[in-house]
């Protein structure tokens, strides 16, 4: 992800879809390492369900700034030190948009 | 057994030998492939997989115990599903969905039941291992983990969100006995019973320290483990729960990871007292001891889930550091630990490495693979 950053700061501010995002890995990332709480589906496990219908009243702001900064008191962590924040960005869009299942 | 004697006996009517071949168990195991909802059926002495059983439902965080007599398995799966496949035969003999989302399960010391954890609908639903037909449900309004069987076909499970721990005695019957321990502490995320039923130890996410229970008491009372120890001052991001199942005990000692900390913790196994800590590459998620409990063999969070670090349990110090590969999951020792396999996620394979040489040995392909378990399992108390 180091890399993708470098490339985020080097083309400044980017949104979601613009080049230098990898939706591949994001995707992964969502399903796979968000999924070891969230379940593979979204469904829910010791997290809670994050599919769209669940989640479609959070603007998504919300849901990035919940994402880079955790929920204090819960086991949701802040990811800011792994992923930056047009790709959050992307990861509340992608949430929204049940393109998940 | 029966229906293979039948089948047996039909073969040797019909004249066909190809039935007549003895399938033995006992070196087999299964991978869970996690995104199509199959298992790989592997052998450990061949160092191959043999076939792939498909139709399991969703898998992420799938775990899997084997009946007595390592003919079947058992596999929970994040739909609720219980599926019951039989290795022999290499195909499912029988599936439910009993939950909406399911985190493991237990047999009980006899093998008659299987026992299922849920978060949701929160509690413990227990099945006849032949049937799969529901003989008792539990409700416990929380999110539960940690089941374990214990001996006196007993079950102990606890609760996330109350942190209660509960032992069900099913000796008497299908009405569970319950048993139920307060004030295990905040958010208890895992746990683990020592091989011999006594000491069931829950990890906290939400407090310092560890809470054991001595079940050989008639009465059980919480004993806080390493009280003073913490997530630190500054509260690391944990970026997936650790595991206590396949926790290690080496000797006198047990090796867990630590939530949050780059480190593992030791603990003396009788007083409970912290015995050291041994700094790790990242945060672990599972230290598993090898069979002899000589070494102890540690896989991390994402994003540095590339690597192992195999302790010395002798010297406390890391001995050998090596990247597998992507996105290691799992790890499972062969019974006498002369070769561990490791399932590495993102490249698809699970990887055989000799555990006193560290040398890759084989290579198998499977589809996202995640957890490792093998038949030995059936004659090991709380796996």
């Amino acid at each position: 992800m180091r890399n993708l950053l470098a490339l985020l700061l080097l083309t400044g501010t980017a949104h979601a879809g613009e080049p230098g995002l990898d939706p591949t890995a994001l995707t992964r990332l969502v399903h796979q390492d968000c999924g070891s709480c969230h379940g593979l589906t979204l469904k829910g496990g010791l997290g809670p369900d994050i599919r769209p219908e669940t989640i479609e009243h959070y603007d998504a702001d919300v849901l990035q700034s919940v994402i880079l900064d955790g929920i204090p008191d819960t086991a949701m962590p802040p990811w800011r030190a792994l992923i930056s924040e047009a790709e959050a960005a992307w990861i509340a869009d992608y949430l929204l948009k049940g393109d998940t299942q | 057994m029966k229906s293979l004697i039948s089948a047996l006996a039909l073969a040797a009517t019909l004249g066909t030998a190809a039935l007549a071949d003895t399938i033995a168990t006992g070196d087999l195991g299964l991978v869970i492939e996690r995104a199509k909802g199959s298992v790989l059926l592997v052998d450990q002495s061949d160092r191959a997989s043999i076939a792939r059983i498909e139709g399991l439902g969703d898998l992420s965080h799938a775990s899997i115990i084997y009946s007595p007599d390592e003919r079947f398995a058992y596999v929970f799966g994040r739909d609720g599903g219980l599926t019951k496949v039989d290795i022999v035969e290499r195909k499912i003999a029988n599936r439910v969905v009993q939950g909406g989302n399911s985190i493991g399960g237990a047999i009980s010391d006899d093998g008659k039941l299987v026992a299922v954890a849920n978060y949701e609908p929160g509690g413990v639903r227990i099945f006849d291992a032949d049937t799969l037909e529901l003989v008792a449900d539990i409700p416990t309004d929380s999110k539960t983990i940690g089941l374990v069987d214990v001996p006196g076909r007993r079950f102990v499970f606890t609760m996330w969100d109350t942190g209660e721990t509960w032992i069900a005695d099913m000796s008497n019957g299908p009405e569970p006995e319950i048993t139920k321990i307060t004030d295990m502490g905040k958010n208890p995320y895992d746990a683990l019973v020592t091989g011999n039923g006594r000491t069931y130890i829950t990890g906290l996410f939400g407090e310092d320290g560890l809470t054991a229970l001595d079940l050989w008491e008639d009465d059980p009372k919480p004993i806080r483990v390493m009280p003073n120890y913490g997530r630190g001052q500054e509260e690391m991001p944990v970026y997936k729960m650790p595991h206590l199942e396949g926790w290690a005990l080496t000797g006198s000692e047990f090796v867990l990871p630590a939530v949050g900390h780059h480190e593992v913790l030791w603990v003396d196994a009788q007083t409970l007292e912290e015995t050291g800590r041994t700094k790790t590459y990242s945060q672990p998620v599972f230290a598993m001891a090898r069979p002899d409990g000589r070494q102890v063999w540690v896989n991390f969070a994402h994003p540095m889930n590339d690597t192992i670090q195999v302790i010395d349990t002798v010297t406390k110090e890391v001995i050998h550091q090596f990247k597998p590969g992507p996105a290691v999951l799992h790890m499972e020792f062969t019974p006498r630990g002369h070769e561990i396999w490791v399932s590495v996620r993102d490249e698809n394979k699970v990887k055989i490495y000799d555990t006193h040489s560290f040398e890759l040995l084989r290579e198998i392909d499977a589809d996202s693979p995640s957890g490792i378990f093998f038949t030995a399992r059936a004659h090991r108390l709380g796996l």
